[in-house]
C-alpha cells in the first residue's frame, strides 16, 4: 500500500499518561449503488418494501441460477472513480468471497478482490477547523449486499429478509491517511457530499446507503503503524467519528496498561459509545477467494470511460470556487449552498429565473431567507414548497424595486403557506412598493408637524434620531414606502 | 415391424409426419418400456402424466400441420436440469423433494420444440462420479452384460440413467451434461452417441451446478444425427446465462454429410498410453481408416501437457463445486437437519453430513483445501496456468488439423465396486477431461465391441463451434462401424 500522507493535520492527539498519541485511520465505506436493479439480478431496490418482497431467484441462490452483472452498476463506479479522480481499470474481474451465513444465499459474495474496477484517487478534506487535507482512495470495488438476520422477532428463532441481499454496493476504501476523528467525520461527509453530486449513491446513512468500517491503530508521533482493529458496520458522521475516538483511546488505555493491541474485528455499540471485540484474528474467516466462473470479466473501452466522464456534473469543490470567483457570492455562503447537491441544484434553478447580477441576493436570500422558512416547515429544500422559479420571481421583485426586503418576508410566509406565485400575493394584498413621492412627502410632513420636539432634538445633533423617522414614515405607509426614496425625502426634509 | 422404441429419432419423426403411429402411441410405447426396465434404476422420477399430454398436445400439432421440429419425441431429462414443477434432485439427498419453480432453459427449449419429458433421470450425485454409483437415489444399472458374465455393469457417469435409458430402448434421446466427460463416458460404455458442445453453445440457466467454468448440456441419443437433431433444439444464446454464446445456430442435423474430404484428422501421441488396451488401441487405428476412407488425411500431432490435464482439472472442478455447493445449506429448500439446542453452524454441519454423500464431500473438501490460503497459489492458480497451456496445446495442434480422433474411454464399462479407489475412478476421464478444460467440442461415437462384447466408443474433439465437423466425422465413423450391437 503506498503512503500518500501529506503530513498537513490538524495536531490532534491522544493524552496518555505516558504522553501523546497519533492516531491513523484508515476507512472503507460501503456505498450502495443508485440502480433500478440489484448487482446481478433484476430484482427491485427500493428501501422499505415488505421483507422478502424483491427477491429474484438469483439472490435466493436458487439451484441453476446465475448472476448477470448490471451494467449501470458499472457505469455508477466508473462514475464516482472518475470524480475521485481515480484511475479507473479497463479489465476488472469478479471473485467469490466464501463463507457460510443464513443471509448470504449463495454461501458466498460476489466481490471483487484481485483486479477492482477503480484504482488509487483522492479526496480533498476540510473539517470545521478549517484544516485541509489529501486522503488518498486506494480502490473502488463493486461487490453483493447480504441480506438482513432478524434475530429478535422470535425466542428461538432467526428470520431472514433477502430484500437487500444481491444490491451492489461500492466498497470505497480508503488509505490510512486520516489523523483525527474530526477528519474521519470530514472525510465520510465529503464522501457523502460527492456521491451524491455523482448520483452514484443517495447517501442515506439512516437507510444504510452508507456504512464505514473503522480501522484505527495508534502511534506516538513520528513511528511506524501500530496493530489496527477494525470496527465495523458504523452508519453515521457521529458515530464514525465516536469509534474512531473511543477505539483509540481504547488502545492508548491498553497500551499504556502493558497490553498489546491484537488484530480483531470490532463492533461499535452506539448506546454504550464503546467498542467490543467481535472476532479475533485466529477465528478469521479464510474466504477462499476465486474468480467467479459464472461472470465474464468486465471490460470496456476509451469510449465508455469518455461517457461516463461527461455525464459528471459539476462537482462540489469546483462549483463552490465557480460561486465566489464568478457569481461574486460570499465564500461562507457557497460553502453552505455547495454543501449539498440538492441546496445547490436549487439555487441554481433560482439563479435561472433570476440572472447572474442577483447572484448573491438570491444566495443570501436562500441560505438565510429560504432556509428559515423550511427549518420552520420542518421540510428538506427538495420537498421546498417555494419552487426555485417563484423564488426567482420573488427575488425579482426585490431587485427591481416592487417590493422592499421586509415586505418579501410577508410574501414568503404566503408563499410556504398557500404555495401561491409572489406577483399573484403583492397584487392581491396591495403589496406594491410606494415610490410616489407625493404620497411618501405627505407622510413625512404629517410626521414632523406631529415630533416638532424630535424633530429640534434632531437638529441639534441627534442624528440616531433619523431611525425613528424612518420607521413612523414606514408604519405610516404600511410598510410599503419605498426605503430609498424615503430616506432622500426625509433627509431634504430634515434638513429644511 | 419395427418396434416403436427401436426406432431413431429420425425415424419417429417420419413416421410421425406420415401418420404412420401418433405421438401418443409413440409415448405410451416407451412408457410401457419405461415401466418394464424398472430395474434399471434410470429415472429418479417418471413423469407419465405429462408425457402423456404432451403427446397428446403434439398429435394435435402435428394434425394441424404445425409440429415442432421435435414434436411427440419422447426423451429423458437429466436430473442435473431443473424442470417446472417436477421434483429435481441432481442425485443428492440434499435436494430431496425440491420442485423448481422454473425450467432450466435448455430443457425448455427441448419441451418448446415439441419434445416429450417421460421423466427424471437418474445421474451421479451433483455429476460427481464416472460410475453412476454415487447417486442418492440408488445406482443405475446398464442394460449391457459381459460375455460369459453375469454381473452387474455401470452404466458410466454422471449421465448413466441418460446412457442407460437410451440404450435400452425407454427414451429416444436424453439430455446429458459434461464436465470432464459426462456425456461421453457413458456414451461409450452403453453403445450410445453423446455430444458436449463447445463450452456457451448451451446456456447453463437452471442446471444444478457442478463446476460452473466446465459443465456444458448436450444430448445423448442412438445415432449421430439424433444427436445432432437434439442438439440444433438445446443450443442458443441466453442472456440469463453471462458465459453463453451468442452466435447463430445451424441446423446441425440438415448440415450433416460425413464427408471428410479435405478434412485433417489429427491423432495426438501423447494420448497413447503405456499399457494401452489392445483392442482399443486397435479401435482407434482402425476409426483412422474409416476417416480416411471418409476421405480424411491423417496426421499426427502433439498436445504435450495432456498428462498434467487430470491434475488440474481434479483441482479446477472440486474448488469451483466446494464454492457452487454452498448454497445447499439448508435455510432456503431441500434438507434441513436440526440438532437439539443446536445453532446454525451445528445446523450446516448436520444438513450437509447427512444431505452430502462420500464423493461429494471429498469433492468440496479438496475444492476447500485447493482454495484455502497458502495453497491457493501452489494449486488454484498453478491448476489454471496448466488449463491454459492445455487449451494452448490444442490452438497449436489446429494449425495442423481440424479434427482429433482418440478413444472415449481407456477400458470397457466396469462391473460396479471394480474402482473403489476414487483415484482409479478418477482415471476414467483421461481422455475427455483435457477438451473439457479447453472447452471444446467433442462427442463419442460406438466403434466397436471389447474383448467381452461390450461396446466401445471413439471420440471426435474439434475446434471451438465446430459441431458440424465433430457431427460430420462421428457419422463417418458411425456409418463405416456399422455399430449395430444391442444389450
Amino acid at each position: 500500500m503506498t503512503y500518500t500522507d501529506n503530513g498537513n493535520h490538524g495536531s490532534y492527539r491522544v493524552k496518555g499518561d505516558t504522553g501523546d498519541w497519533e492516531i491513523v485511520v484508515g476507512l472503507e465505506v460501503h456505498a450502495q449503488v443508485t440502480a433500478q436493479s440489484k448487482l446481478f439480478s433484476g430484482a427491485a431496490t427500493t428501501f422499505g418494501a415488505e421483507p422478502n418482497s424483491q427477491v429474484s431467484l438469483v439472490d435466493a441462490a436458487m439451484p441453476g441460477m446465475l448472476p448477470v452483472l448490471n451494467g449501470e452498476c458499472v457505469r455508477q463506479a466508473v462514475r464516482t472513480g472518475l470524480a475521485l479522480g481515480a484511475e479507473i481499470h479497463r479489465w476488472s474481474r469478479f471473485d467469490r468471497k466464501n463463507y457460510f451465513y443464513a443471509d448470504l444465499p449463495q454461501g458466498y459474495q460476489i466481490s471483487q478482490l484481485y483486479h477492482p474496477i477503480v484504482g488509487e484517487g483522492t479526496l480533498d478534506v476540510e473539517t470545521d477547523d478549517g484544516t485541509r487535507t489529501t486522503v488518498g482512495i486506494e480502490r473502488i470495488h463493486l461487490e453483493q449486499d447480504a441480506g438482513k438476520s432478524v434475530h429478535d422477532l422470535h425466542p428461538t428463532m432467526s428470520y431472514v429478509d433477502l430484500n437487500r441481499s444481491g444490491c451492489a454496493l461500492m466498497e470505497i476504501v480508503s488509505k490510512p491517511d486520516i489523523r483525527s476523528p474530526a477528519e474521519a467525520g470530514a472525510y465520510v461527509a465529503a464522501l457523502r457530499q460527492l456521491l451524491r453530486y455523482v448520483g452514484s449513491c443517495d447517501g442515506n446513512m439512516d437507510e444504510g446507503s452508507m456504512r464505514a468500517d473503522v480501522n484505527v491503530s495508534v502511534r506516538r508521533p513520528g513511528e511506524g503503524f501500530g496493530t489496527r482493529t477494525e470496527t465495523k458496520n458504523v452508519n453515521s458522521v457521529r458515530f464514525i467519528m465516536q469509534a474512531v475516538e473511543v477505539e483509540a483511546r481504547r488502545q492508548v488505555e491498553l497500551i499504556e496498561g502493558g497490553g498489546t493491541v491484537v488484530q480483531e474485528t470490532r463492533l461499535f455499540d452506539p448506546n454504550s459509545g464503546t467498542t467490543r471485540s467481535m472476532r479475533s484474528k485466529e477465528d478469521a474467516h479464510d474466504y477462499r477467494y476465486f474468480p467467479d466462473p459464472d461472470l465474464l470479466p468486465v471490460e470496456f473501452d476509451e469510449a465508455f470511460v469518455a461517457d461516463c466522464l461527461a455525464s459528471l456534473p459539476e462537482l462540489p469543490v469546483a462549483k463552490r470556487a465557480r460561486y465566489v470567483e464568478a457569481l461574486d457570492i460570499s465564500a461562507y455562503n457557497a460553502a453552505v449552498l455547495t454543501a449539498d447537491v440538492e441546496t445547490a441544484r436549487y439555487f441554481e434553478a433560482v439563479l435561472d429565473g433570476t440572472g447572474a447580477p442577483l447572484a448573491t441576493a438570491a444566495a443570501n436570500w436562500v441560505t438565510s431567507e429560504l432556509f428559515g422558512a423550511l427549518k420552520k416547515a420542518g421540510v428538506g429544500i427538495e420537498a421546498s414548497p417555494v419552487k426555485p422559479g417563484q423564488a426567482a420571481d420573488l427575488l425579482k421583485l426585490v431587485g427591481d424595486g416592487s417590493i422592499s426586503n421586509s415586505i418579501a418576508k410577508q410574501v414568503l410566509e404566503v408563499m410556504v403557506e398557500t404555495g401561491e406565485d409572489p406577483a399573484a400575493i403583492v397584487e392581491a394584498r396591495g403589496l406594491q412598493q410606494v415610490s410616489d413621492t407625493g404620497a411618501i412627502d405627505a407622510a413625512i410632513a404629517a410626521i414632523i408637524a406631529a415630533n416638532a420636539d424630535k424633530v429640534d432634538q434632531y437638529k441639534a445633533g441627534k442624528e440616531a434620531l433619523f431611525g425613528f423617522f424612518v420607521g413612523q414614515t414606514m408604519k405610516a405607509m404600511a410598510g410599503k414606502a419605498n426605503p430609498g426614496v424615503v430616506n432622500e425625502r426625509l433627509k431634504a426634509a430634515l434638513a429644511g | 415391424m419395427t418396434a416403436l422404441t427401436d426406432l431413431t429419432i429420425a425415424g419417429m419423426k417420419a413416421g410421425l409426419a406420415k401418420r404412420d403411429f401418433s405421438a401418443a402411441e409413440l409415448t405410451a410405447a416407451h412408457l410401457t418400456a419405461m415401466a418394464g426396465a424398472r430395474g434399471l434404476n434410470a429415472f429418479i422420477v417418471e413423469t407419465p402424466e405429462i408425457a402423456t399430454a404432451q403427446a397428446a398436445a403434439a398429435d394435435a400439432a402435428l394434425a394441424r400441420g404445425e409440429a415442432k421440429p421435435l414434436a411427440g419425441i419422447p426423451i429423458g431429462i437429466k436430473d442435473l436440469f431443473c424442470t417446472e414443477g417436477v421434483q429435481t434432485t441432481a442425485g443428492s439427498k440434499i435436494l430431496e423433494g425440491f420442485i423448481p419453480q422454473y425450467e432450466s432453459t435448455v430443457s425448455g427449449k427441448l419441451l418448446g420444440d415439441g419434445a416429450v419429458m417421460l421423466g427424471k433421470l437418474n445421474m451421479d450425485e451433483f455429476a460427481m462420479g464416472s460410475s453412476n454409483e454415487t447417486s442418492a437415489y440408488g445406482k443405475v444399472i446398464s442394460p449391457w452384460k459381459a460375455q460369459n458374465s453375469n454381473r452387474e455393469l455401470v452404466p458410466g457417469g454422471s449421465s448413466g440413467g441418460s446412457a442407460a435409458a437410451v440404450a435400452a430402448r425407454i427414451a429416444a434421446g436424453a439430455t446429458g451434461t459434461d464436465t470432464g466427460g459426462s456425456i461421453r463416458q457413458p456414451a461409450a460404455f452403453v453403445g450410445i452417441s453423446g455430444i458436449k458442445p463447445t463450452y456457451g453453445r448451451c446456456s447453463r440457466w437452471g442446471v444444478v451446478a457442478f463446476a460452473s467454468s466446465l459443465d456444458q448440456a448436450g444430448p445423448m441419443a442412438r445415432t449421430v444425427e439424433d444427436c445432432a437433431l437434439l442438439l440444433t433444439s438445446m443450443c442458443g444464446y441466453d442472456a440469463k446465462d453471462s458465459t453463453s454464446l451468442n452466435v447463430p445456430v445451424p441446423d446441425f442435423a440438415a448440415g450433416l454429410t460425413g464427408d471428410l474430404r479435405g478434412k485433417r484428422v489429427g491423432v495426438p501421441k501423447e494420448y497413447r498410453l503405456d499399457g494401452m488396451d489392445a483392442t482399443i488401441a486397435k479401435l482407434w487405428d482402425q476409426g483412422l481408416e474409416w476417416l480416411k476412407a471418409a476421405g480424411a488425411t491423417i496426421v499426427d500431432v502433439s498436445l504435450p501437457h495432456t498428462k498434467y490435464a487430470l491434475p488440474a482439472y481434479y483441482i479446477i472442478a472440486p474448488a469451483e463445486a466446494s464454492s457452487n455447493l454452498a448454497r445447499y445449506d439448508g435455510v432456503r429448500y431441500g434438507l434441513r437437519v436440526t440438532p437439539p439446542g443446536g445453532n446454525l453452524a451445528d445446523m450446516y454441519s448436520a444438513t450437509r453430513a447427512a444431505g452430502f454423500g462420500a464423493e461429494v464431500k471429498r469433492r468440496i473438501m479438496i475444492g476447500t483445501y485447493v482454495l484455502s490460503a497458502g495453497y491457493y497459489d501452489a494449486y488454484y492458480t498453478q491448476a489454471q496456468r496448466v488449463r491454459a497451456l492445455i487449451a494452448r496445446d490444442f490452438e497449436q495442434a489446429w494449425a495442423h488439423c481440424d479434427l482429433l480422433l482418440t478413444p472415449t474411454a481407456p477400458s470397457a464399462a466396469f462391473a460396479f465396486g471394480d474402482k473403489a479407489d476414487p483415484l482409479a475412478m478418477y482415471l476414467n476421464d483421461v481422455f475427455t477431461v483435457p477438451s473439457s478444460l479447453a472447452g471444446l467440442p467433442a462427442m463419442s461415437v460406438p466403434a466397436g465391441l471389447s474383448a467381452d462384447g461390450l461396446p466401445l466408443g471413439l471420440q471426435i474433439i474439434g475446434k471451438p463451434l465446430d459441431e458440424a465437423g465433430v457431427l460430420d466425422a462421428g457419422l463417418a465413423i458411425e456409418r463405416a462401424a456399422a455399430f449395430t450391437a444391442r444389450p
